[in-house]
């Protein structure tokens, strides 16, 4: 009678584990962590993740510092005061404009690059990114690096799964994801 | 199988992501697989020869079968059954 009752109190803690044990396992998501914003490594960061979309993964990726501008819709003029009028400037206006990590050239490399990219049919930066929407991939935007920047909500592209977070959200969704990449 | 046995086969849903580079063909193939009957079979065309790979670890992820793969005048095609 006594072992019995062993038996089932160990049963309850054995249940008890696998819950805990499957509540924290981690989900079939990439998380990706873009900080850069240069051309080469935001373009790996797409690529990443509509491969990752393509095997039915779902995917976040988490837009910080730099990274920022690449969101930028360079159709889009919003008012800002002075010092966000500079950081503008000096900003990449778009996925369009940034700059490679390597051979930088004065600009003259990522002209290259997407001549290259063009002449192997590979898609630019821009048209990842539709995909990437097409997909559900969903970006997370820094709204401290945004403004430290001086960057508005209102001149960043229309994505339709675009959320303005803080570290919060990062370490939610870098916490429960199968793998986690920052680039 | 081999190359005749694959070309042979009735195709229910032809892919040509030919000219475009990684990650084109495995995305265009994630897209057309919606409008391949299931239980028949995918052609993906793809002038990058790393779509072979990419193919048989998707068809594995995704629980296709993958059938084989053959060269072309310049390119390759991938074969796969829909599973589901």
């Amino acid at each position: 009678m006594e072992n019995e009752m062993g038996n089932e109190q160990m049963m309850q803690d054995l249940i008890k584990r696998v819950e805990t044990l499957e509540a924290n396992a981690p989900e079939d998501r990439l998380a990706l962590g873009c900080l850069s914003g240069d051309l080469d490594k935001t373009m790996a960061a797409f690529i990443i993740a509509i491969g990752a979309a393509a095997f039915d993964m779902e995917v976040d990726i988490f837009f910080t510092f730099w990274a920022t501008a690449a969101l930028r819709d360079p159709k889009k003029k919003v008012k800002k005061d002075l010092l966000g009028n500079m950081f503008g400037m000096m900003l990449p206006n778009g996925a369009g404009k940034l700059p490679l990590s390597k051979m930088q050239m004065m600009g003259m490399g990522p002209l290259m690059i997407k001549g290259v990219m063009k002449k192997h049919g590979a898609k630019s930066l821009e048209e990842l990114m539709k995909d990437a929407a097409d997909l559900g991939v969903r970006l997370h935007v820094c709204t401290m690096s945004m403004d430290l920047m001086g960057i508005k909500r209102e001149e960043m592209i229309d994505y339709p799964h675009m959320q303005f977070v803080g570290v919060g959200t990062f370490v939610d969704i870098f916490s429960n994801a199968k793998q986690c990449w920052f680039l | 199988m081999t190359a005749e046995e694959l070309m042979a086969m009735e195709v229910g849903k032809l892919v040509d992501a030919r000219g475009t580079a990684c990650p084109g063909p495995l995305l265009d193939a994630k897209r057309a697989i919606a409008e391949c009957p299931v239980g028949e079979v995918m052609e993906v065309q793809s002038s990058d020869d790393g779509t072979i790979i990419d193919i048989q670890r998707w068809c594995k992820k995704m629980g296709h079968e993958y059938l084989g793969d053959r060269e072309d005048d310049g390119f390759w095609s991938v074969y796969l059954r829909r599973a589901k």
